[in-house]
């Protein structure tokens, strides 16, 4: 069998579809977007699609669990909070055909708004949880979690981090099995949540948690690899690795692929033959918590820490006190931060709203999340996916509470995230009459996670056409009596629009609509823009648009064109006429 | 814990630094070695630094490696160099793409892009500083800068023995553009002197 080089998330969509996963829907969040990107592959032999929000994703593979076959969901860390209501019920209810969840955390947030350790929610819904360490665990151990899921009657968390989940390692590939489906019968005493059922239903779930725990014990997934018995490893997922790099030659490992519940009498018993104890494990103490109050002595997060990802380096450095090599070279580096790309939509929008120092805006999650970054500096807040709305609600009733009326509150948020929760927000402004102007930045694309399809774009995740929902045909329906569709690019009508909007007597809502430029299917009006030095007097108006490819040298503005795509907002800033886009 | 080597390429989100990863992989690959590669995606699309790490050897760990443990950077923007410096051992080598980008802030005239930066990193270590951009648009297009400076680098750490890397690279890029990367191999290897 070929040897591939398979990142976590395609090892994970390959594990599926060689599990005989039937059903399968997401939505997308770095770092778990890849492994749907990659299950279009496997369509003959299962479906996959894109839902609209993280519960509705989950929802829908659960529904398939419970019509008898097996389902997959996956989502970034955050995007369980979103999820979390259907899969504490889906513990108690348990499953037909195996239910896996993928959750990706993100240690470090190298694009998350947090770091929280999804491992809990494993513990706190009292369902079993897998962690690969590497790619080919996330192919084998996706088929041992619809066995798991399938023989202990529950969902099964497979819990994978940035580094498990990106980095690419060696994998050999397996068959595809099918699963037999039973026929479907109803079954209302399993599948109805009543709080009758409920009640039975917890009492199973419990035992069947306690079958778990015993099976962790004799599970490959969990393994020991002795050493001369001085130094004990307990560990999990990538920190398994760093742990592997960090400590000496001879050093045992207790390597845990099942890690919820908690192996207890494995870990006992490899405590009792190792002199000392550590637990290696990236961000909070999940295992060593456990591992404590069971009665067993070690050493981890007080030399270790629960901050940030951890890596070869850092753990010896915390464990031993072995410092690294390092140079320092005396020139410090100027941080880099990511901007919205030259030709962004969202620049015209937010460029708009930075020249009102009335304005109060309340961001979202995605591109325009930048929006909030110098220069533009044109967000007041970003909490989470659909927050855009809901939040600016919030601040607008208290300002109208605390008699604040110098202030105007607008709520951003873009066409994907509109229908992630954004529908929710924007009903809540009509319905308790909120005085603020919901806007959304119609790019035409979940932008920020790489291009994926959503209910607006017209097209599903196989690629083929698929009704397109019109967000103003909705926000009509809410009972937004003007909704105002807008090209943010063209500065003057979009001042115009917000002015329309703030002016307006009936319940008013913004459209700012272009495409991304990246989206590879519309053919774009790309361009060139140049700037006339015997114009330009170096004001450097041009520099606040924020466009990475509008620099100022020797006092005046020039465009770097391999950057520039002609989108022409620097010119039009331009008090002097000086930059021109070339016919 | 075993002997494996490690190369770090860092660079600017658009430099085309993942297919330079991807060609150093294969060939690592063909040649019968563990390799693990991580890449940090999302936001560090938009113009941001980003970093690409392979990790090979007879049998590898951990895919990521800590500061002072890189053998090689590849470095494609030189400020880059000077960000990442701190990951390389003390007897590691550097290949420096001689080339300036501003990054948002410095556009923006709120910092002004660090002096010195390819001196610092020459008194320190061992380093191989080539315009790698220059010598790709000299070539034909400026596109094939990566495989300048994988040529460079397959020459920096002493590796034309490890596997027939003219041959990895014809098979790993696209068909019509074989004979240009062969090209920019062959004068990114040349640019530096043995």
């Amino acid at each position: 069998m070929d040897r591939q080089l398979l990142s976590g998330n395609e090892a994970i969509a390959r594990g599926a579809y060689e599990a005989g996963v039937k059903v399968c829907s997401a939505y997308p969040g770095t770092p778990s977007t890849e492994i749907f990107e990659n299950l279009p592959k496997y369509k003959d032999s299962l479906y996959c699609e894109w839902a609209p929000n993280e519960k509705v994703a989950t929802e829908v593979a659960y529904g398939a669990s419970i019509a008898g076959v097996r389902s997959l969901c996956a989502m970034k860390h955050v995007g369980v909070n979103v999820a979390a209501d259907p899969i504490f019920t889906a513990a108690y209810n348990g499953v037909s055909g195996g239910f896996v969840i993928v959750s990706a955390d993100d240690p470090s947030m190298h694009s998350s708004q947090n770091e929280q350790d999804n491992r809990y929610y494993a513990k706190s819904a009292k369902i079993a949880m897998v962690e690969p360490s590497d790619s080919q665990e996330c192919l084998d151990f996706m088929k041992a979690a619809y066995e798991i899921s399938e023989q202990f009657d529950m969902p099964v968390l497979f819990r994978t981090t940035t580094r498990v989940a990106h980095s690419k390692s060696i994998v050999t590939f397996g068959q595809r099995t099918e699963r037999e489906v039973p026929p479907y019968v109803r079954n209302t005493r399993k599948y109805i949540s009543a709080p009758a059922n409920a009640y039975r239903n917890h009492p199973k779930l419990e035992e069947n948690l306690k079958k778990l725990a015993a099976y962790g014990c004799t599970s490959p997934l969990n393994r020991v690899e002795m050493g001369d018995g001085k130094i004990g490893v307990v560990t999990a997922s990538i920190a398994y690795y760093y742990a592997k790099d960090a400590f000496p030659e001879g050093s045992s490992f207790l390597k845990l692929g099942l890690t919820n519940p908690m192996p207890m009498d494995l870990i006992r018993d490899f405590a009792s033959k190792v002199e000392k104890l550590y637990v290696i494990e990236e961000l909070d103490g999940f295992m060593e918590e456990q591992i404590k109050a069971a009665g067993i002595p070690c050493v981890g997060k007080e030399l270790i820490g629960n901050l940030y990802e951890l890596n070869p380096q850092l753990v010896k450095e915390r464990i031993f006190g072995e410092a690294a090599p390092v140079t320092d070279v005396g020139v410090q580096a100027v941080s880099r931060p990511p901007a919205l790309c030259p030709g962004c939509p969202h620049r015209g929008f937010f460029y708009t709203m930075s020249k009102h120092k009335d304005f109060v805006i309340a961001g979202d999650i995605g591109c325009y999340t930048l929006g909030g970054s110098a220069p533009l500096n044109a967000l007041d807040s970003v909490v989470c996916m659909g927050g855009g709305f809901s939040v600016a609600m919030g601040m607008a009733k208290a300002f109208e509470a605390a008699g604040v009326t110098d202030k105007k509150v607008f709520g951003v948020l873009g066409d994907s995230t509109f229908f992630h929760s954004g529908m929710t927000g924007a009903a809540e402004i009509i319905y308790n009459a909120g005085n603020l102007i919901p806007v959304v930045l119609d790019n035409s694309i979940t932008g920020m996670t790489g291009h994926q399809d959503n209910p607006g774009t017209g097209f599903n995740l196989q690629g083929e056409i698929a009704e397109k929902l019109k967000i103003e045909d909705i926000l009509t329906a809410y009972g937004y009596k003007k909704v105002i569709i807008v090209d943010p690019q063209d500065l003057k009508a979009m001042e115009q629009a917000v002015q329309d909007a703030l002016a307006s007597e009936v319940p008013a809502a913004i459209i700012a609509r272009r495409p991304c430029l990246l989206i590879k299917r519309i053919k774009h009006d790309i361009g060139k823009c140049s700037v006339d030095p015997n114009k330009c007097i170096g004001c450097k108006r041009c520099l606040g648009v924020g466009c990475p490819a509008v620099l100022v040298e020797y006092k005046k503005a020039r465009i770097d064109r391999n950057q520039c795509v002609g989108c022409t907002v620097c010119a039009q800033v331009c008090p002097m006429g000086a930059i021109t886009r070339e016919e | 814990m075993t002997k494996t080597k490690s190369a770090l390429l860092v660079g600017v989100g658009g430099q085309g630094a993942i297919l330079t990863a991807k060609v150093l992989v294969n060939g690592l690959m063909r040649a019968g070695y563990d390799v693990k590669m991580s890449e940090v995606h999302g936001m560090s699309q938009r113009g941001g630094s980003v970093s690409t790490q392979v990790h090979w050897g007879e049998k590898v760990n951990s895919p990521v490696i800590g500061k002072g443990a890189a053998d090689i950077i590849v470095a494609f923007e030189k400020m880059e160099a000077v960000r990442y410096a701190d990951y390389l051992k003390p007897d590691g080598v550097v290949v420096i793409n001689d080339y300036e980008m501003a990054s948002s802030s410095i556009a923006a005239g709120l910092a002004s892009y660090p002096e010195g930066c390819l001196e610092a990193m020459q008194k320190h270590f061992t380093c191989h500083v080539l315009k790698a951009g220059e010598i790709a648009e000299s070539l034909g297009s400026a596109k094939c800068m990566n495989i300048v400076l994988f040529g460079s680098m397959v020459k920096a750490l002493g590796m034309d023995d490890v596997v027939d890397w003219e041959d990895v690279i014809a098979s790993t890029v696209p068909p019509k553009f074989k004979e240009l990367n062969l090209k920019a191999y062959r004068a990114g290897h040349d640019a530096v002197k043995a």
